[in-house]
């Protein structure tokens, strides 16, 4: 298999403080001990078992684009705590401080495999990815610069849902994504959704669902409610693989399970494939 | 219709039951009781206020679920000249957690979909407890779209725990028939009023809630989570949810003063399910007037204006 052979170490999403020699990682899927530069070689994948570990988002935007064309959009843009909820400010500082980002999605303008796009990804690490303000507002931007630009946009998603911290505003930025999405739409260019580990909750029922073409990573979960909730409230077993990648493109959300060694080569093809006719 | 007391109502329904009693036994007696029957009566209506005026975020909750409160087909027999259901999403089924289909309301011809939960056992198995399943917010797009076609204005009553969690609704993609109804709807050219009756949980009641103009009952609440769950979450257990209700501002004062919601529809006194027919006349008023402030604008400024209503939406720095 050639698939992680394209690109070099160093492109790849390090971590800023330096590794301790014999940094080891076990894999949760088949046990492996893997080192840390072998994980990030490649791409973050089990090489015995190709489990997808997380990815930071650094790291996806390094994998995914043009070497040196990413040109980040809207970089400090943070939370205020509308609600003045308790605790939430604290937070947010903490996160900001553990995963040197804002908030949990950096977008920008970039070209894969020469084709402009606009690009959102989304970092589990700060507060599970949820969706505040923050996080619906950059999306929006990205999506809105998109439609300016007559470009693609492609958004990496992954979320534990609607950030209960910023209430009902949360809430609302499922609508506002979801109406860029529905003007870039009606100006007939291309979205297409990227779903990781885990997208779920009001991230899955907005902007994660409606990519005119949607991939999915091996055996991530998709999903609307979370399983626990699925299975307190119905009171039956799940059926094997609920809610997985592969579940869900049985069940017709998603066009294709793409490994994370591809995933740049079909990104490319697609948004060709996709481009507005020129008139 | 007996009103069944909440919790915090029990107080006032005890004072209540002293003071009819004390009118049986004085019936007939002359003038010896009247001085208490006044006592009682004042310290009932005493009671009545404060309860009423300082009613909490949780207590505005409770009044919403309150299974005696109006659901949507109580709006649509109380509001609407005649109402007449269509069914189906055309794909997999039906969903009576969701009733669709046209209305008049004081003879202009509408579209109303809404959320219908059930008042007892047999109501709620049929209702789902007002938890839609895909089919029915995809059935709510396409009677919407019905409306659109033959432009006539869209009403949606909102009163849902949430969308449904179960095994069907996942396997059939529960997820984007409400990201589909948030992105279609934005796209309709024809006004859309929503109204939240009694609960507004979560993206079940976003997928029918994208709206030119936003209303809420007085005692309704819309929320991005159930306090429950909140609580759950953030307070690693349920009984905190009195708590979450709070911190979550949910009620529909909080909404207004954020400037999500664009008015509050006043409750009678004690919650809607004291008087449904005078609720359901607030209703229609308001029905009527922002149906009619909507139709001076054309298709083009309505979608503009839709689409900057939700587009302010956040707060941020930087
Ligand atoms: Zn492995």
């Amino acid at each position: 298999m050639g698939i992680f052979k394209r690109r070099s170490i160093k492109s790849l999403g390090k971590k800023k403080r330096d590794m301790p020699e014999g940094l080891w990682h076990k894999c949760p899927d088949c046990g492996a001990i893997i080192h840390e530069a072998d994980l990030q070689q490649h791409y973050h994948v089990c090489p015995k078992c190709n489990h997808h570990f997380p990815m930071v988002a650094q790291g996806r935007i390094n994998m995914l684009v043009d070497p040196g064309s990413f040109e980040e959009m809207d970089a400090k843009l943070e939370s205020v705590n509308p609600l003045e909820f308790k605790a939430y400010s604290e937070k947010i500082k903490a996160y900001q401080k553990k995963t040197g980002l804002k908030d949990a999605v950096v977008t920008g303008r970039a070209k894969i495999l020469e084709t402009p796009v606009v690009m959102g990804v989304m970092d589990f690490r700060f507060l599970g990815a949820s969706m505040g303000s923050v996080v619906g507002e950059k999306v929006t931007r990205a999506i809105e610069a998109a439609t300016a630009d007559r470009c693609a946009v492609v958004l990496i998603c992954a979320s534990g849902g609607a950030r209960m911290h910023e209430g009902i505003l949360s809430l609302m930025q499922m609508a506002k994504t979801s109406a860029a999405l529905a003007r870039h739409h009606d100006a007939g260019l291309a979205y297409i959704g990227v779903l990781t580990h885990p997208t779920t909750g009001g991230v899955t029922a907005s902007f994660a669902a409606l990519g005119d073409v949607i991939m999915a990573e091996p055996k991530c979960m998709i999903g609307f409610a979370g399983p626990r909730v699925v299975k307190e409230t119905t009171h039956q077993n799940l059926p094997p693989g609920f809610q997985t990648a592969e579940f869900m493109k049985k069940h017709g959300l998603v066009d294709m399970i793409v490994a994370r060694g591809d995933l740049r080569d079909r990104l490319g093809s697609l948004v060709k494939y996709m481009e507005p006719a020129v008139v | 219709m007996q009103v069944e007391p909440l919790e915090f109502e029990k107080p006032i329904v005890e004072l209540e039951r002293q003071l009819a009693d004390l009118k049986d036994r004085s019936a007939g007696q002359g003038v010896g009781a009247e001085k208490e029957i006044e006592k009682i009566e004042e310290k009932i209506s005493k009671m009545k206020y404060e309860v009423y005026q300082g009613l909490t975020p949780w207590q505005r909750v409770q009044i919403a679920r309150h299974t005696q409160r109006p659901f949507t087909l109580d709006y649509l027999d109380h509001c609407f000249d005649d109402f007449l259901e269509l069914h189906g999403d055309r794909h997999i089924g039906d969903d009576d957690a969701m009733p669709a289909g046209f209305a008049r309301l004081e003879g202009r011809r509408c579209v109303v979909v809404g959320h219908q939960k059930g008042r007892d056992t047999k109501e709620n198995l049929l209702r789902n407890f007002g938890s839609a399943h895909p089919e029915g917010y995809r059935k709510a797009l396409r009677v919407m779209r019905l409306a659109d076609k033959f432009g006539k204005p869209i009403v949606t009553f909102i009163d849902t725990p949430g969308a449904y969690p179960g095994i069907g609704a996942e396997e059939r993609n529960i997820a984007e028939a409400i990201a589909f109804n948030l992105r279609e709807m934005m796209r309709i050219k024809v006004p859309i009023v929503a109204v939240v009756i009694g609960e507004g949980g979560s993206g079940g009641a976003l997928g029918i809630g994208i709206a030119d103009r936003v209303l809420m009952l007085e005692n309704s609440y819309y929320s991005v989570i159930s306090p429950e769950g909140c609580a759950a979450i953030l307070w690693k257990d349920r009984k905190f949810a009195e708590d979450a209700a709070t911190a979550m501002r949910l009620t529909a004062r909080d909404l207004e003063g954020m400037g999500v919601i664009d008015e509050i529809i006043p409750e009678p006194l004690g919650g809607a399910h004291h008087d449904h027919i005078a609720v359901g006349r607030s209703v229609k008023a308001a029905l009527i007037k922002h149906l009619a402030e909507l139709r001076e604008m054309d298709s083009d400024e309505l979608m503009q204006k839709r689409y900057e209503k939700f587009r302010k939406f956040g707060e941020f720095r930087g």
